[in-house]
């Protein structure tokens, strides 16, 4: 479980978040939803220590993470994997050596173990035959899959994924979506999942927290967001034709 | 002045938190290899051309039949070791290297392989950016010898072509008056113009923000900042060593 409280951040004096709190749970898969420029990726960035807070506390599993001492940070850290947006595989190294990087870092695996390890985990995401070519080979799914692969090789407890489907048509978005959400159960890890996409939250939103212009609004599930009677939420989550024709039909029905 | 302050605080922060010594020899082979090879081949074209022109410019000028042609071959020498072989290649290194550098880390950074880096516990600036600082100080004052030596080859070729000076006059005046010290200068030249494109470019590379069109700003920044750091920094060094 990661807790986070009364997260403040501000830019150059320009608030983006105002004292955001809230909790993703253990096993399950926990969206970050809301519109784009509303600091989804700030407050990601955040609880990962790649931006420092102006305030708040950041607790994985109850140790305190943002007023840790460094080596509690890398302990954290080590069990930590994340997916960016589009990829960030490393361009100058293989399919294989990108996943096998973080195994790297650290002794104690011999080069058995590490390439067993890595083949094992790129075959859970469906790429078994990739090993051997390089980034610029490979799709914008195919690199989505090899960054979970790369982020879960490691044996972490958390799973951080920015925006999932940027850059992807429907069909492989819900691919993606449905493999993260998988291996989140497999492996009863912590994720966290950064989306502005409805299509994702209706799919995994197993624990949604929804910020609007830097505060937290709602917090819930999927099978609640339908429901809730919080105005901005019902903007964004009823903003395409489809969705709102369906509301209304429901909304006359009752 | 702030950007300065900045500059500094990024080169301390490649100390902390370092990977394996093996991992950095590893990473330092990369990149002496891509250093060298990205930058010899222009390296020896303008520094051979370089040679050949002082050569016959020198020439150009003595009009005065009462100095002798071995000294074509020593004006050569001077000006090639003290001040065309280290700094000239270090223009051609900035526009070379540099650019390169410069670009690579903010392709990095605006497709999150640095955040990437950070995440899995990476100092991501010791990790990238102090193999190529090393690289290229060891690499540089090879490259600025074979320049040396191409210049005076450019400038003997040049200066017995075209009937100049004989090429035991040319050979006469390269030894003439020779003070080991200008090689030494040269040398350390060398290796501070080396450091300050490697980590000036670095800087600007690593701090790139927006799209490829950022990256392309930033690599052009990153040359232009270097230019000028060599020439101020050849100014001092000559200040301080020649004086
Ligand atoms: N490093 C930064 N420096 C300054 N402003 C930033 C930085 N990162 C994000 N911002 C600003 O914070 C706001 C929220 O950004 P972000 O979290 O990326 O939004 P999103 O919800 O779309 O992910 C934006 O206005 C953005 O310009
Ligand atoms: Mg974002």
């Amino acid at each position: 479980m990661i807790e986070f409280r009364n997260i403040k951040k501000s830019f150059d004096g320009k608030e983006i978040l105002l004292g955001v709190s809230g909790e993703f749970k253990t096993g399950k898969t926990n969206l970050i939803i809301g519109s784009s420029g509303t600091g989804k990726s700030v407050l990601l960035k955040i609880i990962v220590g790649l931006i420092e807070p102006d305030q708040g506390d950041i607790l994985y599993h109850g140790r305190n993470f943002s007023k840790g001492d460094k080596d509690l940070r890398t302990e954290i850290r080590q069990d930590i994997g994340m997916l960016f947006q589009g990829g960030a595989l490393f361009d100058s190294m293989t399919v294989e050596q990108n996943v096998m990087f973080p195994l790297n870092l650290k002794s104690g695996l011999s080069p058995k173990e590490k390439i067993d390890r890595v083949n094992w985990c790129l075959e859970r995401v469906g790429l078994e035959n990739a090993n051997k070519k390089m980034p610029s080979e490979i799709s914008g799914g195919m690199k989505k899959r090899v960054g979970i692969a790369r982020a879960i090789v490691d044996d972490v407890k958390y799973l951080f994924v920015d925006e999932p489907n940027s850059g992807l048509d429907p069909q492989t978005s819900i691919v993606i979506d449905d493999l993260i959400a998988e291996i989140t159960k497999e492996l009863n890890i912590t994720t966290v999942v950064v989306t502005h996409d409805m299509n994702s939250v209706m799919g995994i939103g197993d624990h949604i927290i929804y910020l609007y212009k830097g505060r937290k609004l709602w917090e819930g599930s999927k099978d609640q967001i339908l429901s809730t009677d919080v105005p901005e939420l019902n903007e964004f989550v009823f903003a395409n034709k489809l969705a709102k024709s369906y509301k209304k039909s429901e909304d006359s029905a009752a | 002045m702030k950007s300065l302050g900045r500059y500094v605080i990024f080169l301390g922060s490649m100390f902390n938190n370092m990977e394996s010594f093996r991992t950095y020899i590893r990473l330092f082979i990369d990149e002496s290899i891509s250093v060298g090879v990205n930058s010899v081949f222009i390296v020896a074209i303008v520094s051979t051309f370089i040679g050949a022109v002082t050569a016959v410019q020198t020439a150009y000028n003595i009009v005065s039949p009462l100095i002798e042609d071995y000294i074509i071959g020593n004006i050569v020498r001077d000006m090639t070791i003290l001040e065309l072989a280290p700094t000239i290649t270090a223009i051609v290194f900035a526009g070379k290297v540099g650019s390169k550098i410069a670009s690579q880390l903010g392709t990095m950074r605006i497709t999150d392989q640095i955040d990437a880096l950070e995440v899995m516990g990476v100092n991501s600036v010791s990790y990238l950016v102090l193999p190529k600082i090393f690289a290229s100080m060891i690499m540089y004052p090879l490259l600025v010898i074979l320049a040396a030596f191409l210049s005076l080859y450019g400038g003997f070729m040049a200066a017995t072509l075209s009937g100049l000076s004989s090429a035991q006059d040319y050979i006469y005046g390269i030894r003439f008056g020779f003070n080991e010290f200008t090689v030494t200068f040269m040398l350390i030249k060398s290796v501070v113009f080396a450091f300050l494109v490697a980590s000036i470019s670095a800087y600007k590379g690593f701090y790139t923000e927006g799209g490829a069109l950022e990256v392309g700003e930033s690599s052009t920044r990153a040359v232009t900042s270097s230019c000028i750091a060599i020439l101020l920094a050849d100014y001092l060094l000559a200040e301080l060593l020649l004086n």
